[in-house]
């Protein structure tokens, strides 16, 4: 990698996290409805660091979707709705680096509105919200397996978000971490574009699989479910990678050693 | 050599993909040629303490440079003409190839030089050339297979990536009647002695234009084969084809481009060569021919300035997942990768192109690799806007509908409900159907759906638990393994 470039850090000119704050948790619409466990270990692990959890209930998505196929304007009408029922947050954890980047980065692409580019901009992904705001460099989880990272490219490349994450899971104990062969490439996903180019998607996918069955990993992790939701949907096809289990890092983070 | 010649007919990106299967052109060693050239270009980079500084640097010079064209192709003209040299300015691709026919028949021109040029590519100058009768010979070792072989390059930097060894062989014995080898010096001397002839009873060379300083009016060429250095040497006329970004405003800053370029190109310190022209040498004629070719459509859309800042190093190319499993031809046109994707759109029309800024899975692999970082990946989204805005194949009202339709439905909690009851419903559906249509059977074809859980949504759940969610005691023992 030629090193991070668009990167959207936490900013630091922000008013500091104060204990006892309470933080709205922003659950991704597939997270909520696919993966309710993720959201549930989310608030788990924002909870046991003694920090107020609000779910605030009128909340639907991004606004990614359609972002990300040119439609700004009906993206805009859900941003809007978003930053409405954001906007009396000062702290927003979410449990994804590619709708995090989405709030953070893009917003101001489709609605240079100071309120919205101010709802964005305080919208944390989970684990550089539990570094970096935090300071916490272990869960307290057990977890005594062979897992692997997947890194998300939307995290990587517009929030710098890799090393946050490798910290808190390299610290679980029981924890047999397993380097992933070419961590920097794309795994195929990219939203909309999977069924756009399903054929291209489809082949980087795989690359993708065959490197998680290269590392030896009983279990890949990422901090984005989304592109697991599609490589593990590839890794289930193939008898030699079918048991290989996908889990968002979340759950890892959470895992108290029964194996769950 | 899986595929003949494809015609300029504007990019067919998607068409082609829908119908795609999971390795959609076979290009395996292509895309391994690219990861590979990707790596080493990131190796070299992070020896460099000042590599994001330099990236910086060339970025704001391109975006002075850019920002002032206008001035500068002036100065630069100026001073190119002060050295001998003549300058024809052209608006087209047409005109362009016009001017080069004239010169062709005033100085009774039949063999014509060229070294690398994708400008040339733009015009289609070999078949313009070919059609008055006479011969151009490409001169890199690249351009010349794909001449050769009557193809396309596969790549900006690299244009025949996609041909092995053997498949240069086998060229070779078809084309030249040379014995079969496989092996690279061999069919390195093979190609020389076949070029060498031509750089002697050439009449005109050709060259493209890395970057034109327009305090001096020197015209900077890089290379490495020493082609490019006999094709304007060699011949009495030079004709040198450079898009209008090429200039930049003073020779002071063209060593942090030397730098960059030779780095993401080809993962080297420096090209090989590095020729400085400052017009002709006695007796010769040199000719510069500043083409427009759409370029100043890029500057009425401010947001897309950046597009023009490219010194065309491939990097974004080989960095691209996409690009390593499609091979350039599947973009259609000249510009192959992230930075095709945005820029065809520019130079053809959205109307033509409009599918391009969609061959990307946005990972933003583009962006980190780019020495002068251009903002690909948000270039890409931009050029989408536009795409489903303005007449363009992806300005579809049916799927205008639906985003409209998605926006209702997930602007609200209820209709939220309402719509990801209805998805899961489908989803369970789907998984009991043996078979499944459109867009759907484009992602089973090679992936599970998704799990359905049978359980509340995470909203319901913590309706009935959130409040009742403690801390877990710290003091608790942990399990250890
Ligand atoms: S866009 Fe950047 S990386 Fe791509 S070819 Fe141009 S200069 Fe190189």
């Amino acid at each position: 990698m030629t090193g991070p470039q668009h990167h959207s850090p936490p900013h630091w000119d922000y008013p500091q996290y104060e204990p006892g704050e309470p933080v709205a948790l922003f659950i991704p619409c597939y997270i909520d409805q696919f993966y309710p466990r993720v959201a549930e270990a989310t608030a788990r692990l924002l909870i046991d660091q003694g920090v107020p959890v609000v779910y605030p209930e009128e909340q639907t998505c991004c606004g990614q979707p359609a972002f990300n196929s040119g439609y700004w304007e009906e993206s805009r009408r859900v941003i809007r709705h978003f930053c409405d029922v954001f906007a009396g947050y000062r702290y927003i954890v979410c449990p994804s680096g590619s709708c995090t980047a989405m709030c953070r980065v893009f917003f101001a692409h489709v609605d240079p509105d100071e309120r919205i580019v101010g709802v964005g901009r305080r919208v944390f992904e989970l684990t550089e919200f539990l570094v970096e705001i935090l300071g916490v460099a272990d869960t307290g989880a057990t977890f005594p397996h062979k897992v692997t990272m997947h890194s998300g490219c939307h995290g990587r490349r517009e929030l710098g978000l890799l090393e946050q994450p490798l910290k808190l899971l390299k610290n679980v104990r029981g924890i047999e971490y397993r380097e992933l062969p070419n961590i920097e490439e794309c795994c195929g996903f990219g939203g909309t574009f999977s069924v756009k180019m399903p054929g291209t998607s489809l082949a980087m996918g795989q690359t993708k699989a065959a490197n998680i069955l290269k590392s030896g990993a009983d279990v890949v992790c990422s901090v984005d479910i989304s592109c697991l939701m599609h490589v593990h949907g590839i890794l289930q096809r193939d008898p030699a990678m079918k048991h290989i289990r996908a889990m968002h890092i979340a759950e890892v983070l959470a895992a108290k050693g029964n194996g769950q | 050599m899986p595929h003949p010649t494809i015609p300029l007919e504007g990019a067919q990106f998607l068409k082609a993909e829908t119908v795609g299967l999971a390795e959609p052109r076979g290009f395996k060693a292509l895309g391994e040629s690219a990861e590979r050239s990707a790596k080493h270009t990131a190796e070299i980079a992070a020896t460099i303490p000042h590599w994001q500084e330099w990236r910086e640097a060339a970025n704001q010079i391109k975006s002075y440079a850019i920002a002032n064209l206008d001035k500068l192709l002036v100065e630069f003209e100026r001073n190119v003409t002060a050295r001998g040299a003549t300058v024809l300015w052209a608006a087209d691709a047409h005109e362009a190839n016009q001017y080069i026919l004239d010169l062709v028949k005033e100085h009774n021109v039949k063999t014509i030089v060229k070294s690398k040029s994708m400008v040339s590519e733009e015009m289609e100058l070999n078949h313009a050339l070919e059609a008055v009768g006479a011969r151009p010979v490409e001169t890199d070792l690249g351009e010349y297979l794909v001449q050769l072989a009557r193809q396309r390059p596969t790549h900006i930097v690299t244009p025949a990536l996609h041909l092995s060894a053997a498949d240069v062989g086998r060229l070779f014995q078809d084309k030249l009647k040379e014995p079969f080898s496989a092996e690279h010096q061999h069919l390195t001397n093979v190609a020389r002695r076949h070029l060498r002839e031509d750089f002697i009873i050439a009449d005109m060379g050709i060259s493209g234009c890395n970057f034109a300083m327009a305090d001096t009016g020197t015209i900077c060429v890089v290379e490495n084969e020493g082609n490019a250095g006999l094709s304007t040497s060699a011949p009495p006329i030079h004709v040198v084809l450079m898009g209008v970004e090429k200039v930049i405003p003073g020779i002071q800053y063209l060593p942090v481009f030397l730098n960059l370029l030779g780095r993401s190109g080809t993962g080297q310190k420096l090209t090989t060569y590095t020729h400085l022209f400052h017009g002709p040498p006695p007796g010769r004629k040199m000719v510069v021919i500043l083409l427009d070719n759409g370029r100043t459509n890029v500057l009425k859309d401010p947001a897309a300035r950046m597009a023009l800042f490219c010194i065309r190093c491939g990097a974004c190319l080989n960095a691209c997942p996409v690009y390593r499993r499609t091979g350039g031809w599947a973009y259609g046109w000249v510009y192959p990768g992230p930075i095709g994707a945005v820029l065809t759109p520019h130079l053809i029309g959205l109307d033509k192109a409009g599918k391009l800024p969609f061959a990307s899975s946005l990972c933003g692999a583009c962006g980190e690799a780019c020495p002068v970082r251009i903002d690909i990946p948000h270039q890409l989204v931009h050029m989408r806007h536009r795409a489903v805005n303005e007449p363009s194949p992806m300005n579809s009202p049916m799927e205008r509908l639906t985003w409209a339709v998605w926006a209702w439905w997930f602007s609200g909690p209820k209709r939220y409900r309402l719509a990801m009851a209805m998805v899961k419903l489908g989803i369970r559906m789907a998984k009991i159907l043996p078979w499944h249509p459109g867009k759907l059977g484009a992602w089973t074809r090679g992936r599970e759906l998704p799990r359905v859980p049978g359980g509340p949504a995470f909203r319901d759940w913590w309706r009935r638990n959130g409040a009742q969610m403690k801390p877990t005691s710290q003091t608790e023992p942990i399990t250890h393994p």
